[in-house]
């Protein structure tokens, strides 16, 4: 089998936009709260179809956020929808305090995440979102691997008492395997089981990782594959069940290595006395290379095989 | 509420949805009275917090609690509740006092404020009943009331959101992505009202970085601005009780109060912005307070 085998599904970021349709559709307490982010976001039709249930602020990151937390302290279920790099910097004091710390259970949905904006640089990547948003108290951060991740993500935030940053990019995503079609917030997926080298990864990098799975499978490597769409609270018993289970581990993220969920597992080997070979992959703490979002993984080895290669040097 | 519901208990049912107390003018200025002297009581004995800017807005959460928001611990939950959101979080004493008085929780209770393991924190914070948001990062409560106050417009009900401002907050700039928002969205539930003592840590506000001409601005913003005398009771009774001040347009109460207001040697003092009196000084601030409620009782007594 190889990754072009996986049927192909659409962006993150649309199931998102038709999810939140569906779930509107049944409940009209449900809002998007958009800073002129429509259209990125994906939620024309939802605006031309739910007029009500769509509050626009204009390009005002910090007001989006302020105003979702007041909708939310009233009885709405908002989800507030701005590019991630805006919406985890711009806003951040806003959601730190009116969301997490006021405890409003806010959606916030971080769109265009990582470098999914590719070539327009720096001011529109979101390499830090998970760094930052780990270190604030009661907020869960939820990067879905997937069309069906993303979905069941959707749902179960809407269903959330608690603020949750989801986050999502905008490439079309194949339909990965799981072990088990469950998906609970706080709980990794299995995408594929082996011994030898484990890919805990998360986001659109779940699919690289399974990529690599499937070249080292070739050579009689055997690789498990994890979906950490959880990386905030993290899922530390699969942390550790996997470093007694494969002979080393190598994180996979679309975010700096500084902080994300390469540091948070490191962090849980390190004091749990698991000192399993292991590697960090994601965006190196440099100026980020000019590229597409393709490229610009590619570039950090952020790739099929960029971690094939990773795995090995490992072994 | 809410035409027809009971959530204003005790309350008269006026034009507008909020509540009328049966307090006289000098029942609530000698409220006032014990609110400062209760605020001091217990800055003193945390040896923190922001005593000039709670004398300054201590007769603005008076009027609120006591005659307008009509909300009790009772009440509280009622989703479409009168609703306050302190912006100037750092005012937070003269919460307490009030809420305390309103019988949230014991006065009592804020002889730990600031203390070790205590819920009362130096700002606002949900782990106290009857806070409404955790604030005390300037530049939030009127996006979060304007958020509310939207609700309550897709809701189709008639509860107003009220947040207090300090003026130094309004360097702000979240401030005026908030006040373009809600005059788009024709907020007339909306009511910010500016703690206008014109002075902040540093001096006084025109000199630190001019928030002036407040009232253009926010006009220029779409909003309907009124001012009154913040210190004054009567006033304030009389600017709550006509809301909204203009049909489909937020308003700005611009309340014109003196920081530190009721202990004379407070008194437009930039250096009680957060000072501690000593033993002494506390001794004066309550004789001179004693003295002001005397004064007024005489005076009704007189009249």
């Amino acid at each position: 089998m190889t990754i072009k085998t996986l049927t192909m599904g659409k962006a993150n970021l649309e199931v998102f936009a038709a999810t939140l349709m569906e779930l509107a559709d049944k409940d009209s307490n449900i809002l998007a709260a958009t800073s002129d982010s429509r259209g990125s976001g994906k939620l024309g039709p939802f605006g031309e179809k739910f007029p009500e249930q769509i509050v626009e602020v204009g390009i005002a990151e910090q007001n989006l956020v302020g105003v979702s937390a007041g909708l939310a302290s009233a009885g709405k279920n908002v989800f507030a929808v701005s590019p991630a790099c805006f919406l985890s910097a711009r806003a951040l004091e806003q959601v730190k305090n009116d969301v997490a710390y006021s405890n409003q259970p806010v959606t916030l949905v971080g769109i265009s995440a990582g470098v999914s904006y590719g070539a327009l640089g720096t001011t529109h990547h979101s390499t830090h979102d998970v760094a930052v948003f780990r270190a604030i108290h009661n907020i869960q951060v939820v990067v879905p691997a997937d069309n069906y991740e993303a979905r069941e993500a959707v749902i179960a935030a809407s269903k959330s008492k608690v603020p949750i940053f989801l986050k999502f990019g905008k490439k079309p995503m194949p339909n990965l395997p799981r072990l088990e079609n469950t998906f609970e917030i706080g709980k990794a997926s299995t995408i594929c089981e082996g011994g030898d080298v484990a890919f805990i990864a998360c986001g659109e990098t779940v699919a690289l990782a399974y990529e690599a799975a499937l070249l080292l499978e070739k050579e009689g490597i055997q690789a498990e594959v994890i979906s950490m769409h959880t990386v905030s609270p993290l899922d530390s018993e699969k942390v550790v069940e996997t470093a007694k289970k494969c002979r080393a581990i190598i994180t996979v993220e679309e975010h700096s290595v500084n902080g994300g969920l390469g540091e948070a597992c490191a962090s849980i080997l390190m004091q749990e006395k698991l000192y399993v070979p292991f590697k960090i992959v994601g965006i190196p703490d440099e100026d980020t290379v000019t590229g597409s979002q393709t490229e610009i993984l590619n570039h950090y080895g952020i790739s099929g095989d960029g971690l094939y290669r990773t795995a090995k040097g490992l072994l | 509420m809410y035409r027809g519901e009971t959530i204003l208990s005790g309350g008269i049912r006026k034009e507008n949805s909020l509540a009328m107390s049966q307090y006289t003018d000098l029942e609530l200025q000698l409220k006032s009275v014990k609110y400062r002297k209760a605020l001091l009581k217990y800055i003193k004995l945390a040896n923190a917090g922001h005593t000039g800017g709670d004398l300054s807005c201590t007769d603005i959460l008076n009027v609120l609690y006591n005659d307008v928001l009509g909300v009790t611990p009772e009440n509280f939950a009622i989703r479409h509740r009168n609703r306050f959101v302190q912006s100037k979080g750092h005012s937070v004493e003269a919460l307490y006092v009030v809420l305390a008085d309103k019988g949230f929780f014991p006065e009592s209770d804020l002889e730990t404020m600031c203390q070790y393991q205590s819920k009362y924190v130096g700002h606002p914070t949900r782990k106290v009943k009857g806070i409404e948001f955790n604030t005390g990062a300037l530049g939030h409560g009127l996006s979060i009331a304007a958020g509310i106050a939207l609700a309550a417009k897709m809701d189709k009900t008639e509860n107003y959101v009220f947040t207090l401002l300090g003026d130094g907050e309004l360097a702000e700039g979240s401030n005026y992505e908030a006040a373009m928002m809600a005059a788009h969205y024709k907020l007339d539930n909306l009511v910010a009202i500016l703690d206008h003592n014109t002075l902040q840590i540093t001096g006084r506000n025109r000199e630190v970085c001019s928030p002036y001409p407040i009232d253009e601005k926010f006009k220029a913003f779409g909003w309907e601005v009124v001012s009154v005398d913040g210190n004054s009771i009567p006033e304030l009774r009389k600017v709550f009780h006509e809301l909204p001040a203009e049909k489909s347009k937020p308003t700005l109460i611009i309340a014109n109060t003196v920081k530190g207001k009721g202990v004379s040697y407070m008194e437009d003092e930039k250096k009680w912005h957060h000072g501690v009196p000593s033993d002494e000084q506390y001794k004066q601030a309550m004789d001179e307070l004693d003295a002001l409620e005397k004064k007024l009782v005489k005076h009704s007594i007189v009249n």
